[in-house]
């Protein structure tokens, strides 16, 4: 079954069903790690000490990986843009570049991960590494997520620009919103767990 | 989005604007790491970190996700969201300043 308005938006919403469908799941998602930064405010409010993020975790890192990741987003928007202007060996560039970056990203947290891990530091330990451990966690898992549909995009799904080239850049203009997404929930982690 | 929005001349008008924005969130980047370096009051680091942090998204959501050109529908959803967001936090804010429950709690 073919999927309605993917090209031409929908004349009572005036956009595409991906777009709103998109905006709308991103949403949710706020209210999901809404939940989690609500729950850190109210968890480090009632704890007796909180020990400041540079104590335990490295602020050079973490400012690399958000350099990385605020990269990611401009590969990611410049993939779009060169969809825009017909030129696809560039989109692969950008959105392979995009997809690099995001292994480097998760790389560097691994590597946060098996230092703490290496230290003794896990989640059972204290409220502070439990949310840390959990934000940065589920991050981690949207991060994993949007590479992998814009892995599918780079690879096989990029077939579609032979047979309907409007539709294929809509697609990569949404799982373009769900990347930037990341970056922005990873862009109040940052300060929140690393600096504050 | 009509076709005159995205000529040819249009995109690369966006491209130079996306360039601008990414050397802006790298610029805030190192500037957030620096302010956190401040003597400031617990009050003053949090409000100054957040405050370059909303900069900073607001930026990639305007920009990178074109909300400054979106339509109605996509503003209304976020207006929704904002007021939900600021419930979540605020609410259960409210609940721990509440004196009978922390009473009971304590």
């Amino acid at each position: 079954m073919e999927i309605p308005y993917t090209v031409k938006p929908r004349p009572d919403t005036g956009l595409i069903n991906s777009k709103i469908g998109i905006w709308l799941f991103l949403a949710s998602e706020v209210m999901l790690f809404g939940a989690l930064f609500s729950s850190y405010i109210i968890l480090r409010i009632g704890s007796e000490s909180w020990p400041e993020g540079s104590s335990y975790l490295s602020v050079p890192i973490g400012t690399f990986n958000t350099l990385v990741l605020i990269s990611s987003s401009i590969t990611m928007v410049m993939a779009w843009a060169s969809l825009k202007l017909k030129n696809f060996k560039k989109f692969q560039i950008y959105m392979g570049l995009t997809i690099l970056l995001g292994l480097v990203f998760l790389g560097v947290k691994s590597f946060e991960y098996y230092g703490k891990f290496s230290h003794h530091h896990y989640p059972k330990e204290s409220v502070f590494f439990a949310i840390y451990f959990t934000m940065t966690g589920l991050h981690a898992l949207h991060v994993i997520c949007g590479m992998v549909v814009n892995a599918y995009f780079w690879g096989p799904g990029s077939k579609m620009w032979q047979t309907n080239p409007e539709q294929f850049t809509n697609r990569v203009e949404t799982s373009g919103l769900f990347w930037h997404f990341v970056d922005l929930v990873w862009i109040f982690l940052f300060p929140v767990l690393y600096l504050l | 989005m009509s076709e005159i929005e995205h000529s040819e001349e249009h995109i690369k008008k966006h491209v130079r604007v996306y360039i601008s924005v990414f050397v802006a969130l790298m610029a805030l980047t190192v500037v957030t790491v620096a302010a956190s370096y401040l003597q400031l009051n617990t009050f003053g680091t949090i409000a100054l970190a957040l405050f370059i942090a909303s900069i900073k998204a607001s930026l990639v959501i305007c920009y990178f996700m074109h909300l400054i050109s979106e339509k109605k529908l996509v503003l209304i959803v976020l207006l929704f969201t904002t007021i939900f967001f600021l419930g979540l936090i605020f609410l259960s804010l409210l609940a721990y300043f509440d004196p009978v429950v922390y009473k009971n709690v304590a």
